[in-house]
């Protein structure tokens, strides 16, 4: 056994298939002097892997999980340690058919094989399940099984012969030595080890390993129960692992995975066990390996009971005995997504934590791009361990979030489905006048956001049903309410007040924060003091890490102001990138500032009335700000907008939040002003503008061309992704970003459906379309379109159909919808001139 | 027909390493979990062999909170046809107090009209180990007992019982009714089925309460004995160390030459 090296390049912590699959994807891209340590045996060391079902369904409704899953799949192949089963996910209630539906349109989204099938079909290549017990089923017949203990041999032993590897096991992790916010070095019970570079890969044992380095990992250990059954002689009749395919129960929130001559019953639907990092037992305490705890066998009856009406013969033959049963533990994170990347607390201390097996091979290799270079192929914005605001690292918000969510594992999770844990955290100072104005609170970062007010109901009857376009379907209208399109008539006939507290804000401060800004962003930074601009941030390859505007206030501060989902991620972004000698520094302000908007065609006469400064159009140009004065209330006007009409962004300190927000309303109501929720200003008010967001339409796979928002000419002056953009500048771009409308709503039901988003987008035929990076295209953001009348779609469409009038069909629950390509750039669907924002409407 | 009661005592199970409770006075099982003693397993074993082989019942008894249910239940599971739960704080009692608690059960059973022909014990318990409970039994009840039994059969009004010692296979015909605690290695206790696990989750149980009260020995504290230094003896590398490993199998009885 190799002694422990004093010293490292880099240091993996934990050798299951994250740690595993990491320093393979280190040795590949040219890394050497790497050690990894775990504090259990090879190969299998107690953690989760050891214990996995080692299964994997690749389709998901998020593009990244199913972009890393099938890059996953592609590598566990490669090793030969793949086997390909099929599987089926059941469904017994029509409700959960519909939701299969929906499955398919992510799987053709995302290139995934699958199709539905009756329970004859079922029951032909699964002859025990009972076909009376189900209604229907997905069935994906690239499903399979891995072994993750074997494939993470291979991927250690890979990187030990090319000489830049090695693996110590049996060493304990017993601190961190972080000097000036850098790691320096891993303290472990058998000495310590420099390194610059330092990778948390421990699964479970995460936030307890990061704590010692004063980061945190908000990650919970998990217990996922499971029970092995056999032998079943169906089952043993057949070679090797699994001949049949896998079923996932999706009413019971359980599966039936054989496994030899024994079938496997794993169960999310019992309660919630968390546990805390610090109570797993160590490998001398356990009885079979930490990660597998005692069953509680009362948790698992329920389930039981319905895996045994879905296979009654198969588990209800007496002389199968169940031979294995535990409470294993795997890794839950508040908002289900993992946590990767480098610790915004420490650096050079990175986590690639919370990934389960169908992941691991595929996020391991993006993180090995990330450390290498900073970019990987495939995005990871929505995994970034930055993303996480300070409450949201709270054990209590995790345990809150993942208590919350365990049960949704199978579950039917409408999209814009929100938590109902751990709210009310971060209220707005005019939060307690929503609540008298009957807001629908959802909730962005913590952040109580109104997303339509009751107040406003009135205006249906105003507007009618022909402009507001209620959805009768009960799918279409959750968690919506045909008061947000009434809400958006109003600001486009009178004036429409939003809160935007939710905004994340921080100054880069400095003799060089000019020269800082100017790299980070693609406008020119270099402008005079008031002006505000509107920029993408791109990184080294061209792709988008954020879109967000920037305030010049002074010659030597800069005001970023970027969506509050975003924001911590960028606020690294730009912290990472500031001088070595502290010319400039990143200053956060989110907690000082609220911001208001107020727009419309009325929205001068209101603020006019409010204040003796001339905020004329001629007076206060577009892409400026200034200093205004609202009787006592100092403002900080900015005058852009993300709905397309004129008007501002007004910031004052958090405290005075309130007061100006009344004076606004009051001031507003007698013009027809209402106030407006973020159903408005994030997707009808944007989505007739044809403003991109960040997440949706932006992330790093995409391109300022494929994106429409190249420029004619660029700065003279550097910046990050220039180089990339220049080169892209020349060719072709392999996607483009289309707005489409929808002809016709009208299902074979006759009922009237609308798009959520995430759909796959298809020839009016129902042929799958790819564009030239091999992707389908599908619906990056669906809304209405209510000063239009039409529900209006954006996606990025193959350069060859992108052209205008180009009949093209969305796929929605398994039907055919007409729609039409109706811009193949920026261009506005509404006010393509932008007459409006510009105050000459 | 040959109705057998089998006394099962929940335990902390014994694989992982021994965690005390903080005031020392108990096993702690969070970690590993509670189970039944091995013993104890292969004592229902003997017993759903015996009862099935003669038409008879299988009752498992355990002393304990409800907890305990969870052993209870895992025995029928396997196969015993009821149970009764004793309702005590079975660490507050000893030996002679839990051999009292089930002589009681057992003469309330017999007054109920159930009458058993043989009590299957284990030979100690896994945590505890106090080789008393059986013995103690016998002697309330007036019936012989035999130590270490590995294998049971009944033929008529006489049981045939036998457990291997250091000296070889020790054989013993006894009378019923009669007790015998049970040593593991004669018989392979199976794990439950899933229709099994559904019997055992809608048995009756049945609740009794012990008319006396703990005055036999008792525990004082329970401590932990420093782990003997670990040794690791290298056997050899390749195929050339396979002799080597087989002769360490051989010793451990693991394969059998």
């Amino acid at each position: 056994m190799a002694a422990l090296p004093a010293s490292a390049r880099c240091v993996v912590i934990g050798a299951g298939i994250v740690g595993n699959s990491l320093v393979h994807h280190l040795a590949e891209l040219g890394w050497t002097d790497i050690v990894q340590i775990d504090k259990g045996p090879l190969p299998n060391p107690g953690g989760s892997t050891g214990h996995a079902s080692n299964f994997i369904f690749p389709v998901d409704h998020s593009r990244e999980f199913a972009d890393i899953t099938l890059d996953s799949m592609r590598q566990y192949k490669e090793l030969g340690v793949f086997t390909e089963s099929g599987g089926y996910e059941v469904a017994r209630t029509e409700e959960r058919m519909e939701e299969l539906r929906r499955r398919m349109s992510s799987a053709k989204a995302w290139g995934i094989p699958a199709e539905l099938v009756t329970p004859e079909q079922v029951a032909e290549k699964v002859p025990f399940l009972d076909k009376d017990v189900i209604i229907g089923a997905a069935w994906f017949p690239t499903v399979g099984v891995v072994d993750s203990l074997r494939a993470g041999t291979i991927f250690r032993d890979g990187a030990v012969a090319r000489g830049a590897l090695t693996t110590v096991p049996n060493v304990e992790v017993t601190g961190m030595e972080v000097v000036d916010g850098r790691i320096r070095a891993v303290e472990t019970n058998q000495g310590r080890i420099e390194a610059e570079t330092v990778v948390i890969a421990c699964g479970v044992w995460s936030p307890r390993i990061a704590r010692m380095a004063g980061a945190r990992i908000p990650l919970t250990p998990a217990v996922h129960q499971m029970i092995s059954v056999g032998p079943c002689e169906v089952l043993a009749e057949r070679p090797g692992e699994i001949s049949f395919p896998i079923v996932r129960d999706m009413d019971t929130f359980c599966y039936e995975r054989q496994h030899g001559s024994d079938m496997e019953v794993g169960s999310y639907a019992h309660r919630a066990i968390l546990w805390d990092p610090e109570d797993i037992p160590s490998i001398e305490q356990s009885k079979l390996s930490p990660t597998e705890l005692p069953f509680t066998e009362d948790d698992f009856d329920p389930q039981l009971e319905q895996a045994l009406e879905l296979m009654p013969e198969l588990l209800g033959d007496e002389r199968a005995e169940i031979r294995y049963a535990i409470n294993g533990l795997l890794s839950l994170t508040p908002d289900g997504y993992p946590v990767l990347g480098e610790t915004p607390e420490v650096k050079g201390l990175w986590s690639a934590a919370a990934v389960w097996i169908k992941e691991g091979p595929g996020t391991a290799r993006a993180v090995a791009e990330w450390m290498t270079h900073g970019n990987p192929e495939i995005d990871l914005g929505h995994s970034d361990i930055a993303r996480f605001h300070p409450h949201q690292k709270t054990r209590a918000h995790v345990k809150a979030r993942t208590s919350e969510s365990f049960i949704k594992t199978y579950g039917i999770v409408h999209p814009s489905e929100q938590y109902t844990s751990n709210r009310d955290v971060r209220l707005a100072p005019m939060h307690a006048s929503q609540r008298e104005l009957g807001a629908v609170f959802f909730e962005t970062a913590g952040w109580e956001r109104p997303h339509w007010y009751e107040s406003n109901a009135g205006l249906l009857e105003t507007f009618g049903p022909e402009q507001t376009m209620p959805r009768e379907h009960e799918w279409d209208a959750r968690w919506w309410s045909p008061i947000i399109n009434a809400e958006h008539l109003q600001m486009r006939e009178a004036a429409g007040l939003v809160d935007l507290t939710a905004f994340a804000i921080f100054d880069v401060v400095g003799p060089r924060a000019l020269e800082a800004v100017q790299r980070i962003i693609v406008a020119q930074a270099d402008v005079r003091i008031g002006r505000v601009v509107y920029t993408p941030v791109l990184d080294e390859t061209g792709g988008f890490r954020s879109d967000l505007t920037v305030m010049r206030l002074a010659h030597d501060r800069f005001r970023v102001v970027t969506g509050g989902a975003h924001g911590m991620a960028d606020k690294k972004w730009f912290s990472d990138r500031m001088p070595e000698d502290g010319g400039a520094v990143v200053v956060d302000l989110t907690s000082s500032w609220t911001t208001i908007g107020l727009w419309g065609p009325k929205a001068l006469e209101i603020l006019s009335s409010l204040t003796d400064a001339d905020v004329s159009p001629g007076a206060f140009a577009f892409g400026t700000c200034r200093d205004i004065e609202l009787g006592t209330l100092p403002v900080l006007a900015s005058r852009i907008s993300y709905v397309g009409e004129f008007g501002w962004e007004l910031y004052v300190p958090m405290e005075v939040g309130a007061a100006l927000w009344q004076k606004l309303l009051d001031a507003g109501t007698p013009h027809g002003m209402v106030p407006v929720g973020i159903g408005v200003y994030g997707t009808t008010g944007r989505i007739e503008k044809g403003y991109r967001a960040y997440g949706y339409e932006l992330d790093t796979e995409r391109t300022l061309m494929e994106t429409g928002m190249s420029r004619a000419k660029w700065k003279d002056q550097d910046f990050i992704g220039k180089d990339a953009v220049l080169a892209q500048a020349g060719e072709a771009p392999k996607t483009v970003l289309c707005s489409l409308t929808v002809d016709d709503h009208t299902s074979a039901s006759g009922v009237k459906r609308y798009m959520l988003g995430g759909e796959p987008i298809l020839t009016r035929a129902g042929e799958s379309l790819t564009d030239g990076h091999g992707h389908h295209p599908y619906v990056t953001t669906a809304g209405s379109a209510p000063s239009l009348g039409k529900h209006v779609l954006m996606a990025f469409l193959p350069p060859d159909q992108a052209t205008l009038g180009n009949q093209l069909a969305v796929s929605y629950m398994e039907e055919l919808y007409p729609v039409t390509v109706a811009a193949v750039d920026a261009t506005p669907l509404f006010d393509p001139e932008n007459l409006r924002i510009r105050g000459r409407a | 027909m040959t109705n057998v009661l089998v006394c099962v005592k929940r335990v902390p199970d014994p694989t992982g390493e021994v965690v005390l409770t903080p005031d020392g006075m108990r096993v702690d099982g969070r970690y590993a979990g509670y189970t039944t003693s091995a013993h104890e397993e292969c004592a229902v074993a003997l017993a759903v062999q015996v009862a099935e082989a003669s038409g008879g019942t299988v009752t498992v008894l355990s002393v304990g909170s409800d907890d305990s249910l969870e052993q209870v239940r895992a025995g029928i599971a396997v196969g015993a046809t009821d149970g009764v739960l004793v309702e005590a704080d079975a660490d507050t009692l000893g030996p002679a107090d839990v051999a009292d608690a089930v002589a009681e059960a057992v003469r309330a059973r017999e007054a109920a009209g159930t009458t058993y022909d043989l009590v299957l014990l284990g030979n100690d318990a896994a945590d505890t180990g106090d080789f008393q409970v059986g013995v103690r039994l016998a002697y309330l009840l007036g019936r012989p007992v035999v130590a270490g039994v590995q294998t049971v059969e009944v033929a008529g009004a006489v049981a045939t019982l036998r457990g291997e010692g250091p000296e070889g296979t020790e054989v013993y015909e006894v009378g019923l009714p009669a007790v015998a605690t049970v040593l593991e290695g004669g018989v392979a206790p199976k794990y439950p089925s899933v229709m099994g696990r559904m019997r055992a989750k809608k048995a009756e149980v049945e609740r009794m309460t012990w008319s006396g009260s703990a005055g036999g020995t008792g525990r004082e504290a329970l401590s932990v004995p420093e782990a003997p230094p670990s040794q690791v003896t290298v056997l050899g590398e390749g195929a050339s160390a396979a002799p080597a490993l087989v002769a360490v199998l051989r010793e451990l009885k693991v394969v059998h030459s």
